[in-house]
């Protein structure tokens, strides 16, 4: 009789895996493979966050090695949370993150729906839309401190051509009430590209048969864009504004470079104003404290933003 | 032949830099910041390198950097500087972290004698606890902050006359706080040659010193004490005092009357650009920058005037700035960083110093009969080394520096609150300090 094809798989197919290799099960050879990694995790990040935890309770100072350690329970997290200029921080934190989302989501979304209409040189001025991001933000900081110059920068003669004022009249880094919008500024020139990509990858995402059978439909330009196309771009757009607000929740570079958390206290930020207290002051339990309420801070409020956007992604 | 007249005087050069050396040669990393008086330390120990047979390399780092660069490399035991020219604040971390080495029995078995150096450099940047005989540095630059001005516009006759009317005296450099800021206001928004200028470029970084090393200038001038002199750590009514505040208040003055637009942010650097590039009558800055100004082709030689800091209602002082030059006790090279000790305190070579435009602090230059005349800034840097006063040189410094630095420039940039509250929360942010620290 002629073997048949299911008997060549059957010959083909090796009998029953041996459950052990020289001595070591299955799950002892996985645990060889995963072991490195874990060990990795345990040291980069496990072992310092439980190091931290331990610290935020004591007085320890790393510039003091030899100093007594002492134990002084919540006393951090209680001056932590009733210090006023902390409160102060925050606030000048939320200011910077809720503008510069607002302004990126919106002029990003803006471009990338214009830049999707089919033109001429198009793929030109993607490239030159997105040339901001490509810098470096010391670099962007330094630049802009430039732009801003009351006597030579090039922003103050634009806003005084607009608006007839004097040139050196006004100092947008110098003065308390422009300062933080300064730095929404710059942050908005920077990164409203990146999310302009995101949302023109998701304007491109969209199948135009979608569009071709609400014509059918008869349905207007304007309720096709808040029927079709603003829901289906909402999940890229949200995965955008999470990108925005973790990058922009520890930004530090730029601002230390526009502005040094001046005037006064005006545009410190919490990374700023953590690393003063860590590095420079040298509190390093008072600033283990610090950085363990932002992290549950921004834990706290990223895992309730992650289960929003998986809401939208089911829809 | 040839040959072995060439071996034989590399032989000998080598025999002779080995007898120099004494025994051997070391490589010693000399760390300070980046600026003019570290080139002419460069040239100066060239010197040094001959005579000990010592090779010297250098780690400048730019003044806005050079704390946290410097501090983290002390703080971490690092063995990159044998020696290391540190910020006066930073003797009192320096000796009780044990970053630096004691040099009493260094000092009295070379001969070395404080007494020989200008007393409130020796009390800046050497000694700690203060007013004791506990050395860990020699004076190395001496500093301190005082005033530039334009000699060249304050001689024009229109000025001159247009001063003396609206004054009622003659444009010239002013002996007291109140005269500065008059003649800031005369130059502010004046237009000369065709230009734009202002009244005074003055200390406002918010960042690392700036600020604190401004104001105090004005601050000490009209009755503000770091302490009770019999009580050191006694900061409530000295530190907070009605005349304190009224020093504070002139400051925040002179910033909103007479500076240029946009300089709500500046330090050494930039208030340097606005003097030699014409854009100020008047520059507060350390004295390290008078021979720049003075070799400049654009502001130099008679185009420019010196004068101390002036006098207040409460007092005459001026912030002292300046370094002392410390063994770090990490390093390898101890010895051969104590033998450059030795050989920088000389007196002549403390003369060269001097010539090269490093500040010396030894009594036998500045006390010399031609010094006052040597230079055209020599006479007010004497007169203002005679006036300084020094920010806490606690180890927790940075600490009270910051808070400083906070709530000064809370209330003279950003106009919160009023010149109390500001102090009234310094003593509240500085008795924190003393009392984390234990000193209260």
């Amino acid at each position: 009789m002629s073997e048949t094809v299911m008997d060549r798989a059957a010959s083909a197919t090796p009998k029953k895996v041996a459950r052990r290799i020289r001595g070591l099960s299955d799950r002892t050879i996985a645990w060889l493979f995963v072991a490195p990694t874990v060990f990795l995790l345990l040291a980069v990040n496990i072992f310092p966050l439980i190091w931290t935890i331990r610290l935020s309770f004591t007085n320890f100072r790393a510039n003091r090695p030899n100093a007594e350690v002492k134990w002084i329970g919540l006393r951090n997290y209680e001056r932590i949370l009733t210090d006023s200029d902390i409160w102060l921080t925050m606030q000048a934190t939320a200011h910077f993150l809720i503008w510069t989302i607002v302004f990126q989501v919106l002029i990003g979304f803006t471009l990338a729906w214009l830049i999707n209409k089919k033109f001429k040189g198009n793929d030109l001025w993607t490239t030159i839309i997105v040339f901001p991001m490509m810098l470096s933000p010391a670099v962007v900081g330094n630049f802009w401190t430039f732009l801003y110059q009351p006597q030579i920068g090039l922003f103050n003669y634009v806003v005084a051509f607009f608006t007839g004022a004097d040139p050196a009249s006004f100092s947008m880094i110098g003065e308390v009430a422009l300062a933080p919008w300064a730095i929404v500024i710059v942050d908005t020139w920077m990164w409203t590209p990146f999310v302009m990509l995101i949302c023109l990858a998701g304007l491109r995402s969209i199948p135009d048969t979608i569009y071709e059978a609400a014509e059918c439909d008869r349905a207007s330009k304007w309720r096709q864009f808040w029927t079709i196309t603003v829901p289906m771009v909402l999940p890229f757009l949200m995965l955008a504004v999470l990108f925005r607000g973790i990058e922009n929740f520890k930004m530090f570079d730029l601002v230390v470079q526009l502005t040094g958390g001046g005037p006064g206290n005006t545009t410190t930020l919490t990374s700023i104003d953590l690393k003063r207290e860590a590095f420079e002051k040298w509190r390093t339990g008072f600033s283990s404290a610090y950085a363990i309420i932002l992290f549950v801070t921004v834990f706290g409020l990223a895992s309730i933003y992650v289960k929003a956007l998986n809401k939208v992604k089911e829809r | 032949m040839k040959t072995t007249q060439l071996m034989s005087a590399a032989a000998l050069t080598a025999a002779t830099g080995f007898a120099a050396s004494g025994a051997q040669a070391d490589e010693l990393t000399l760390c300070w910041a980046a600026w003019d008086p570290a080139n002419a330390l460069i040239e100066l120990s060239k010197d040094f390198e001959a005579e000990s047979g010592h090779s010297m390399s250098f780690e400048f780092v730019p003044w806005p950097n050079f704390a946290d660069r410097m501090l983290n490399e002390l703080n971490s035991g690092g063995k990159l500087c044998d020696l290391m020219i540190g910020d006066s604040q930073w003797i009192g971390l320096g000796a009780e972290a044990g970053h630096y080495v004691k040099l009493n029995d260094f000092f009295e078995a070379e001969g070395i004698s404080m007494d020989d150096f200008i007393p409130a450099t020796v009390t800046g940047y050497s000694e700690w606890p203060k007013g004791t005989p506990n050395y860990w540095a020699l004076p190395a630059f001496g500093d301190v902050v005082g005033w530039t001005y334009r000699k060249d516009w304050f001689e024009m006759p229109e000025h001159q006359a247009e001063f003396k009317e609206t004054y009622g005296r003659d444009l010239k450099a002013p002996e007291t706080l109140a005269e500065l800021k008059d003649i800031a206001e005369f130059f502010q928004g004046r237009e000369i040659d065709g230009k734009t200028v202002y009244g005074a470029a003055i200390y406002t970084e918010r960042g690392s010193e700036g600020i604190t090393m401004g104001v105090t200038n004005a601050l000490y001038n009209y009755g503000f004490e770091y302490g009770n002199p019999e009580n050191p750590y006694e900061l409530e009514g000295y530190v907070n005092s009605p005349e304190a505040a009224e020093g504070l208040e002139y400051y925040k003055a002179l910033y909103d009357c007479c500076t240029p637009p946009g300089s709500s942010d500046w330090y050494m650097s930039a208030n340097i650009d606005a003097y030699k590039s014409g854009q100020v009558a008047l520059q507060m800055n350390f004295a390290f920058i008078w021979p720049g100004v003075n070799a400049d082709p654009n502001v130099g030689g008679d185009k420019s005037g010196y004068f101390p800091n002036p006098k207040g209602p409460g007092g005459h002082f001026a912030q002292l700035g300046g370094q002392g030059i410390s063994v770090v006790s990490y390093s390898d090279s101890q010895d051969a960083a104590l033998e450059y000790i030795k050989w920088f305190a000389q007196p002549e070579i403390q003369s060269k110093w001097w010539e090269l435009g490093g500040y010396s602090a030894l009594k036998a230059v500045v006390e010399d009969p031609g010094f006052a005349t040597s230079q055209p800034y020599a006479q007010t840097f004497l007169d203002s080394m005679a006036i300084v006063k020094d920010f806490w040189a606690e180890p927790a410094y940075a600490s009270l520096l910051l808070a400083m630095q906070d709530h000064v420039h809370s209330y003279v940039i950003a106009g919160e609150g009023t010149a109390q509250e500001a102090l009234d929360a310094l003593v509240e942010d500085w008795t924190e300090v003393f009392e984390d620290e234990g000193k209260i």
